[in-house]
Order: structure tokens, then C-alpha cells, then sequence
């Protein structure tokens, strides 16, 4: 043991329990080798249902066109691009999970990435939909894209915003996609060699791509997750940052504002940790994996939702100042008049109290570390995300420069919530195959933090750490030079 | 690619497989691999292995993301179809910032992932014999080919002497061949070594 390695009795383990390398696998691999569970089959069902309700209302959409929504005049945006936001926002948690937490060393990452990487992607997924759809004429789509057409030829512009958005999602879903499937191999591959029946053998040794866990090849992937995650956590940042340009680049006021980026790049973080958080209790709780993700790992993601949910507050705030120090009467009418009061000024009020006030209990380390609280604060965080996406697009579009054009009160059809409920079903049908086919927690990186983060190194730690400093100091070094000479004589 | 015979030696420590790579190394032996179930740090150097350089490639394909979005914009707005756009100059750069950058994260990305594969010789439908079943859950498989400095039988005392629990030998195809997991399969039907 080196010093490097060394970490003090102080921190909790990251693995609680003295696992030994065989359990950790048996722990993670034995639901997949288990028949489902009767609680997981209605989860699924309810969620299929979901889909195909959503389903049936793209259908509407699709056939009847847009007029199957009550997007209008000049709510244009509508229900169907606060759910494409929200489901974004979403999505951030996962890559920074695995990429930046990564870079900044956090061990405890490895209990809950997988998991959360696995939800970045079906959010991504679900996110997408909306402005597909939202296009109308949905057979259309690929016009987006810049291919050698028959009409002139004629190319998109590249200097919208929107189209900017065409490329950082596609590209964010691409990434993520890579980076969740390259960790996975060695995963796949310790199912495929404990498997026991042909099928699973089969399928898991198709996905592992016969990967044998060789010194060279572990050598490459960590080369390649580390530079990964160095390209992810710009592309992170900047996919938010330009789904905020959507806004943030048109001369409407309560959207026409330099603090958007950051300001929508914290409230991505923050509504992705509650997303996290949300699913991270229930699988625990269902899957028995209370050794891996432990009430540290809980505690720790709390903490960035208190960060993060104060930097959203503190943006708010500052919106409303600009607004008044702008001295521009439409900005101070839009913040003032119509989104803190008027038809929808509960909706601000909504988003207020459940992303700026509630997740500062979070201050009090017996309510971040209480499992109940953590759960039912983590669907208010994200009820509040949704209204806030709704405040800001709705808010400043029902009163435009005109009178005369502003429009009457908004509410959706029944057909344009059947497409978030159905991406609600298409996001929990993915993690519900995820929860049962698929490792959901890294197996390799666990078992790489076991003998330094886990609770059978803290316990031999303690013994150690009862010595004198000298005593103490001269036993870490003597393991350090034992272990330099093997490095040392090779070179 | 033809069968070759050798010696495998499993470990289920790392305290102990460290000194064992250092003595097999001193012996003047040549390891295939090593098969681990997670990444071991060090393990790599005390191999002697050399670090790897794939990073490079991911920098070569970012910057070919990087020449392509800049380049086809250019020529897009400049010279194909150049739009009067209330008088706003073509050649855009700042505005072109954001897909210049997503294009170089895109190709950096997969080009790096579809180096890693073919580097490491990885695809599905691929198949390779792998040494013990137990090498992606919790043993250290050391694998030595046997060689006319290498005598197996020599070969064997000496793993289990520095460590080793299991030692045994095995004939096997050092490379991959399209084939399924759920069915024994041999690349040869008679094994034929020297």
C-alpha cells in the first residue's frame, strides 16, 4: 500500500460491507440471472401502457396536424418545448456524473454512473421528440440535416440557434451512447463467462465483443474513458448553453438574457440529480443495493442539489433585478406584470417555492442523509424544473409587443400531455429493461475501488491508524519502497 | 494464425501477483497476458508494457471535426449559397462556434471508440478463447506461452512457486475468429502443434 492510496478512516467507505471481488459480482450480476420480480413486471406494463398512449397521441398529431394541440397564437412552444427542455435538463446528470466527476476524482461516482448514464441517454432519447414532432410535417425531419439535396442545393442555417441544437443533441446523445457502451464491455463480459444458460451466453458474449479483460486492453480503455471524459464535460456544458440560445438569441423580453447559459446549465445539474436521486432510491431499494449506493453516495448528491438549486435562485433573483435596472419598460412589464402576477403568476410562485426554497433544507445534514425526505424532495425539484421552463416560455409569449395579438389563457389537449405521459412511458420502459438486463452499477470500477474506498480497507486502516505518527509513517513508507522495487527493477 | 500451447497460472491477490510478474520477468520469461477482471493499476508498467498513445487519435480525428464544420460552412455561406442576411457578413465565425465545436467532439468521439475496437480487436460476433472463466470476476490470469527457452513442465513449477493457486496448461488460438459463445467452437479440428 502506498501513501497516494492512502485515505483516511474519516471518510466513509464507498462500499459498505466486507465484499470480497466474487461478491461484488454475484451482488450486481444476480438479478440479471433471476427471473423478474412480480413487482417488476406491473412497473413495465404501466409503463408500456404509458407508451402507447403517447403513441396514440403522436399518431393524432402526426395525422391531424399541430392543430391537435392548443399551441396557438402566440404560445407557440407551448407544453411542447417546456417537456424538450425539461427532458434535456434531465440528461445533464448522468454525463456529469461520469465525465466530470471523473476528472475531479470523485470515488464515490462509481456506485451510482452506470445508472445514471443509462438515464441521460433515455431522457436524451425522450427529449428529442418534441421538437421532431413539434416540426409538423414530421416526415420533413431530416431537412435539418446538411446532405447534397435536389433543391439547389439548399443548406440549413448554420447560424441559427436552433439548428445549432439539431447538432448538440445529436451529438450529445452520440457521445453518451459511446461512452455508457465502452464501459460496459467488461461488464457484459463477466455476465457472459458466469452465464448459465445458452441464450445468455449468447447474447451477453454478442454484446461483451469478446472482450478477455487483457492488461494491454484495460490499459486502452482507461486511456480512452479518461479522454471521454474530457470531451464530454465541454459537451455537457455546451448542450444546455445552446438549447439556452434557443431563448436567449431572440429579441423577446424575459428570454433576451446574457445569464441564460450558466443560469440553464445549473438547472439542468439540479433537476438531473433529483432525477438520479429519484431512481437511485427505488433501485436500491428493489434491487437490495444498499451496500453500493449508500446513504455517503445520497448525502453527496444532495449536496449538489443544494449548490446547484442556489445558483437557479440566485438567478432568478437576478433576472428580476436586471429587469428593473434595465430601465426597459416591455422587460420590467414582462417580469413584474405578467410572470410574477397575472393568469400565471402561480406557475412562478410554484417554481419558486419548490427550486429555490424547499431544496435549501437540504442545508441540515439529518434531512440530506433521511432516504424519505431525499425521495419526495426529489419530485418537487423536478416539478419545479418543469415550471420553470413553463414560467419562461410561457410567460413571456402570452403578452407580445402587441396588444392585440396577445393571447388567451393557455392549457394543453388532452393529446399534447398523452405525448409527455408517453414519453414518461418511454423513458421508464428503457429503464425498466436497463434495471433487469443490464448491470446497473459498474462492476470493474467498483471492484477497482474496493481495497482503497471499501469497508474492509477502512477496517484494516483503523489498526494502523492507532499508531504514533512515527510508528505510522515508517510502516507507509516500508510498503511504499516494497512496492517501488517492483516498478523500479523493470525499468 | 495457428494454435499455440501455454501455461496459465491464476491469482487471486493482488499483493501476490505483483511479486509474482517481477520474478516471472527476472526469469527471463515472456508473458502473453495478463487477465484481469477490473483495470490494475501498475500492472500495466511492472509488465513492462509501454503506455498507450490512442489519445493521439482522438486528437487527429477532433481536428478533423474541427477542418470539416469550419471549411464546409465557409464554403456553404461563401461560396455556394451565399444569403444576404440583413447585410450580416457570410463568413459567420462566431456564430459557427457552437457547431464547429460539437462536429470536433462528435468525430473525436467515435473516432476514438472505433480506434479502441479495432486496436484492441474487438466487434460483436468476434470470438476468443478465453483462459478462465473466472478472469472477468475475481482471478488474476497470468498467461506464459510455452516456447523452447519456456519448457512447460518448468514453466509450471515455476508459477505455482512464486504464487500461483491453479496452474494448468491450455492449447489455444491466440487471435479471434466469428463464432458464438453458447457453443464450444475450435478454429481446428485437430490440434496440431510443433
Amino acid at each position: 500500500m502506498s501513501v497516494t492510496k492512502y485515505e483516511s478512516q474519516l471518510r466513509e467507505p464507498l462500499v459498505n460491507g466486507n465484499k470480497t471481488y466474487g461478491q461484488v459480482t454475484h451482488d450486481i450480476v444476480h438479478t440479471i440471472e433471476a427471473k423478474p420480480t412480480r413487482l417488476w413486471y406491473i412497473g413495465f406494463y404501466i409503463s408500456v401502457a404509458l407508451l402507447m398512449f403517447g403513441a396514440y397521441s403522436v399518431y393524432r398529431e402526426v395525422v391531424y396536424g399541430i392543430g391537435q394541440w392548443n399551441v396557438n397564437r402566440t404560445i407557440g412552444w407551448g407544453w411542447d418545448i417546456t417537456n424538450f427542455v425539461w427532458w434535456v435538463g434531465i440528461g445533464h446528470a448522468g454525463t456529469l456524473i461520469s465525465a466530470i466527476l471523473l476528472l475531479f476524482r470523485q470515488g464515490w461516482r462509481t456506485g451510482v454512473n452506470r445508472a445514471a448514464e443509462a438515464m441521460t441517454i433515455f431522457a436524451v432519447m425522450c427529449a428529442g421528440q418534441f421538437p421532431i414532432f413539434h416540426m409538423g410535417r414530421v416526415w420533413m425531419a431530416f431537412f435539418t440535416l446538411p446532405y447534397p439535396n435536389t433543391r439547389g442545393p439548399l443548406w440549413p442555417n448554420f447560424n441559427s440557434p436552433l439548428l445549432w441544437d439539431v447538432f448538440a443533441i445529436s451529438t450529445y446523445f452520440t457521445v453518451s451512447l459511446l461512452f455508457w457502451y465502452s464501459g460496459l464491455l467488461p461488464d457484459f463480459a463477466t455476465i457472459r463467462d458466469r452465464a448459465k444458460t445458452k441464450l445468455r451466453k449468447r447474447l451477453y458474449g454478442l454484446a461483451s465483443f469478446g472482450w478477455s479483460g487483457s492488461t494491454k486492453h484495460w490499459q486502452r480503455h482507461e486511456s480512452l474513458s479518461l479522454v471521454l471524459a474530457g470531451l464530454s464535460t465541454p459537451l455537457v456544458l455546451s448542450v444546455h448553453t445552446i438549447v439556452s440560445f434557443d431563448f436567449a438569441t431572440s429579441v423577446v423580453p424575459g428570454w433576451h438574457t446574457t445569464i441564460f447559459p450558466p443560469y440553464f446549465v445549473a438547472g439542468a445539474i439540479f433537476s438531473g440529480f433529483a432525477m438520479v436521486q429519484t431512481l437511485m432510491l427505488i433501485l436500491r431499494k428493489v434491487m437490495g443495493l444498499q451496500d453500493y449506493i449508500t446513504l455517503g453516495h445520497i448525502e453527496a448528491m444532495n449536496k449538489v442539489i443544494v449548490l446547484t438549486g442556489s445558483i437557479v435562485g440566485c438567478a432568478y433573483l437576478t433576472e428580476l433585478f436586471m429587469a428593473w435596472y434595465s430601465q426597459v419598460p416591455f422587460e420590467q412589464d414582462i417580469f413584474f406584470k405578467y410572470r410574477i402576477a397575472g393568469p400565471y403568476g402561480w406557475s412562478y410562485w410554484l417554481m419558486m417555492t419548490c427550486n429555490v426554497i424547499s431544496p435549501q433544507l437540504f442545508w441540515s445534514r439529518k434531512l440530506r442523509r433521511n432516504v424519505l425526505f431525499t425521495f419526495i424532495m426529489s419530485i418537487i425539484v423536478n416539478i419545479g424544473m418543469w415550471f420553470e421552463r413553463f414560467v419562461i416560455i410561457v410567460s413571456s409569449l402570452y403578452r407580445d409587443y402587441l396588444p392585440s395579438s396577445w393571447s388567451i389563457y393557455y392549457r394543453p389537449t388532452i393529446w399534447e400531455i398523452g405525448f409527455y405521459v408517453g414519453t414518461f412511458g418511454l423513458f421508464f420502459t428503457c429503464f425498466f429493461l436497463f434495471a433487469k438486463y443490464f448491470p446497473v452499477i459498474a462492476i470493474a470500477e467498483i471492484k477497482y475501488v474496493l481495497k482503497t474506498n471499501g469497508e474492509s480497507f477502512k477496517n484494516e486502516m483503523a489498526e494502523l491508524e492507532s499508531k504514533n505518527v512515527d510508528e505510522f509513517v515508517h510502516e507507509m513508507h516500508h510498503d511504499d519502497h516494497a512496492e517501488g522495487t517492483v516498478k523500479v527493477a523493470h525499468h | 494464425m495457428a494454435l499455440k500451447k501455454f501455461v496459465v497460472g491464476c491469482f487471486e491477490d493482488e499483493k501476490v501477483l505483483f511479486p509474482a510478474v517481477e520474478k516471472v520477468r527476472k526469469a527471463g520469461y515472456k508473458f502473453h497476458d495478463i487477465y484481469t477482471p477490473f483495470p490494475v493499476h501498475g500492472l500495466d508498467k511492472a509488465m513492462g508494457l509501454r503506455d498507450t498513445s490512442i489519445h493521439t487519435a482522438g486528437f487527429l480525428f477532433g481536428m478533423i471535426g474541427t477542418t470539416t464544420a469550419v471549411t464546409f460552412m465557409t464554403w456553404v455561406f461563401t461560396k455556394d449559397w451565399p444569403v444576404n442576411i440583413g447585410g450580416k457578413p457570410n463568413f459567420a465565425l462566431p456564430a459557427w462556434i457552437p457547431i464547429t465545436f460539437e462536429l470536433t467532439v462528435l468525430c473525436a468521439a467515435v473516432g476514438m471508440v472505433l480506434t479502441f475496437c479495432y486496436i484492441c480487436q474487438l466487434a460483436p460476433f468476434l470470438k476468443r478463447h478465453h483462459f478462465h472463466p473466472r478472469a472477468t470476476d475475481d482471478l488474476f490470469v497470468m498467461v506464459i506461452e510455452c516456447s523452447e527457452k519456456a519448457n512447460e513442465e518448468e514453466l509450471k513449477s515455476f508459477l505455482g512457486s512464486v504464487g500461483a493457486q491453479e496452474v494448468n496448461t491450455q492449447v489455444a488460438e491466440e487471435g479471434w475468429w466469428i463464432g458464438k459463445y453458447d457453443e464450444e467452437q475450435q478454429l481446428y479440428k485437430e490440434p496440431n502443434i510443433a
